[in-house]
């Protein structure tokens, strides 16, 4: 069985865990054979919905906006720039019924963070 | 080394003509929009010291880009505390400039298209398309584009850093679509270009109808992507802007108040805008019937008549009916109404008008409210009219156009001589 365990912060305090602690976190998971992937994430204002209303995509900014939609799923891909992403997260089934959001991941870095 | 007067105005002139270029390109170069803005200014600078002593280059602005890439280049290198850099000395100057690294026209030219690509990306807001646009592409200072927009310069100021955060950290590319995205991409871009237009064209708030700075910046960006990319859709859009722009002069009285296309003196529209804007909109639809260029060509029916009376509605219902089918938007419906009303008298329009009211999507939209108040006007009903005036009155910011509404409110409660106003 897989779990995903989703991170949420205040946006004015993302970064009130040291980023060396989340490291130091995902270190530990990997070395136990515990973790199959974990990345931090670009702030919201980073985020781009995708969605396909028939046959055609339509981009915006900023996250999913429909309250009544819940995280159903991820995937984590590779890509060389948003517009790649983009192409990607348009043929993701579920882009024609409900919304994708692409944010790009972060890199951790032992200095930032308190 | 201090610059004479006619070096500094030169640079100045070549700053005017050359600085978006330049731009378009060390952004390429460098990849990043802030370091590239600051690699220009230090190439400005550079040149007002270099110029008067070496001479003007053959080719200023490919000296430009070399100039900003080697300072922004050492400026990261010093940055990375490179020692044996330090040691050049704060003056360190451009040791070779390849001059014709970056002259050739066509990879400027596809410089400046990505940028105005990037700029207004989907994935950025639509008041950050347009910020950024105004800013990186036409030049205009944050400051300018605050006072155009009736917005906080540091909210203006921080759209602006937002957006070119989020190229940044999403990695937007600096690109020109592929084909197969160009179409949707091309629309996002005249979309921006269509909303400065028509801000200054029909400003939304204010004190004045029409802000003519940014309709002149929207018809230089119009003019620019025709260069760059003359697709039809991009030649419809300036044609439309130029039919516009044409009655300017006869849209509001020498007191700021608003006059109707009806009611124009119509000797003052500018036969020479008129004039382009056909050829661009003949052009356009050689190609394809484009929506904006079948908004021009109803531009110009209206340019080709003589007063309203003449005007050929049964054409104007019919490129309605053209643009319905490509283009299907409550706001084409009510403009085909208004149309249908002149044709087939005010009854027919209001059913429709009335009809897509009922539908809900054009309920906040004041246009729709001060139609459906002329027909009723035009009808007698003045209890429907006056309704329906207050209801556009409370969704207007703009003074003329509310001292236009009051105005025909008043003229309900107390009738003119003809008691049938002006059908």
């Amino acid at each position: 069985m897989k779990y995903l365990c989703l991170v949420y912060m205040e946006a004015d305090n993302l970064h009130a865990v040291p980023d060396r602690e989340c490291m130091a976190c995902g270190d530990g998971l990997r070395e136990r054979g515990v973790l199959v992937a974990a990345e931090a994430l670009q702030p919201i204002e980073t985020a781009t919905t995708v969605r396909v209303r028939n046959g055609r995509v339509s981009i915006t900014d900023g996250p999913f906006a429909e309250t009544k939609e819940q995280l159903a799923g991820f995937y984590l891909i590779e890509a060389a720039d948003l517009n790649e992403a983009i192409a990607v997260a348009s043929k993701i089934p579920p882009a024609r019924a409900g919304s994708i959001e692409v944010r790009p991941v972060r890199q951790l870095h032992p200095d930032i963070g308190i | 080394m201090e610059a004479t007067d006619a070096l500094r105005d030169k640079v100045s002139a070549v700053y005017v003509a050359e600085s978006r270029r330049v731009l378009a390109t060390l952004i390429r170069v460098l990849g990043d929009f802030d370091v590239a803005e600051e690699a220009m200014h230090d190439a400005f600078r550079a040149a007002l010291e270099q110029w008067p002593r070496d001479g003007v280059p053959a080719n200023p602005r490919a000296w430009l880009v070399s100039a900003g890439r080697f300072k922004a280049i050492d400026g990261l290198r010093r940055r990375a505390r490179f020692d044996q850099l330090d040691e050049a000395g704060p003056r360190a100057e451009i040791a070779v400039v390849d001059e014709h690294a970056w002259a050739d026209d066509e990879s400027v030219d596809d410089d400046r298209l990505r940028l105005i690509f990037t700029c207004c990306h989907p994935a950025l807001a639509s008041d950050a398309q347009v910020a950024l646009t105004l800013r990186e592409v036409c030049g205009l200072t944050t400051e300018e584009i605050a006072q155009a927009f009736l917005t906080p310069a540091p909210t203006l100021a921080q759209r602006i850093v937002r957006a070119k955060a989020k190229i940044r950290d999403a990695r937007i590319p600096y690109q020109v679509p592929s084909a197969a995205e160009l179409p949707a991409r091309l629309d996002t871009v005249l979309r921006v270009i269509y909303l400065v237009f028509n801000e200054g064209y029909a400003a939304s708030s204010g004190a004045r109808v029409t802000r003519h700075d940014l309709s002149a910046e929207a018809i230089r960006l119009g003019r620019l992507l025709v260069d760059l990319l003359p697709q039809p859709e991009a030649l419809g859009l300036l044609g439309l802007m130029l039919l516009h722009e044409s009655r300017r002069a006869a849209r509001s009285s020498p007191s700021g108040d608003l006059i109707l296309l009806e009611d124009q003196d119509r000797s003052l529209w500018n036969r020479d805008q008129i004039a382009e804007g056909i050829r661009m909109v003949e052009r356009a639809l050689a190609t394809r019937a484009a929506p904006y260029a079948i908004q021009g060509a109803i531009a110009a029916v209206h340019a080709g008549s003589a007063n309203a009376a003449a005007t050929d509605w049964e054409e104007i219902v019919g490129l309605y009916d053209v643009l319905l089918q490509i283009d299907r938007s409550p706001v084409v419906e009510l403009n085909r109404a208004v149309a249908l009303a002149m044709r087939d008298g005010p009854e027919a329009g209001l059913a429709i008008v009335d009809t897509l009211l009922a539908a809900g999507e054009l309920s906040d939209y004041r246009f729709a409210h001060a139609a459906r108040a002329d027909l009723c006007r035009r009808l007698g009903r003045r209890d429907a009219a006056r309704v329906s005036y207050k209801r556009a009155l409370a969704l207007t910011r703009q003074a003329p156009e509310r001292r236009f509404l009051e105005r025909r409110i008043a003229e309900l409660d107390a009738p003119p001589r003809s008691p049938a106003g002006d059908v």
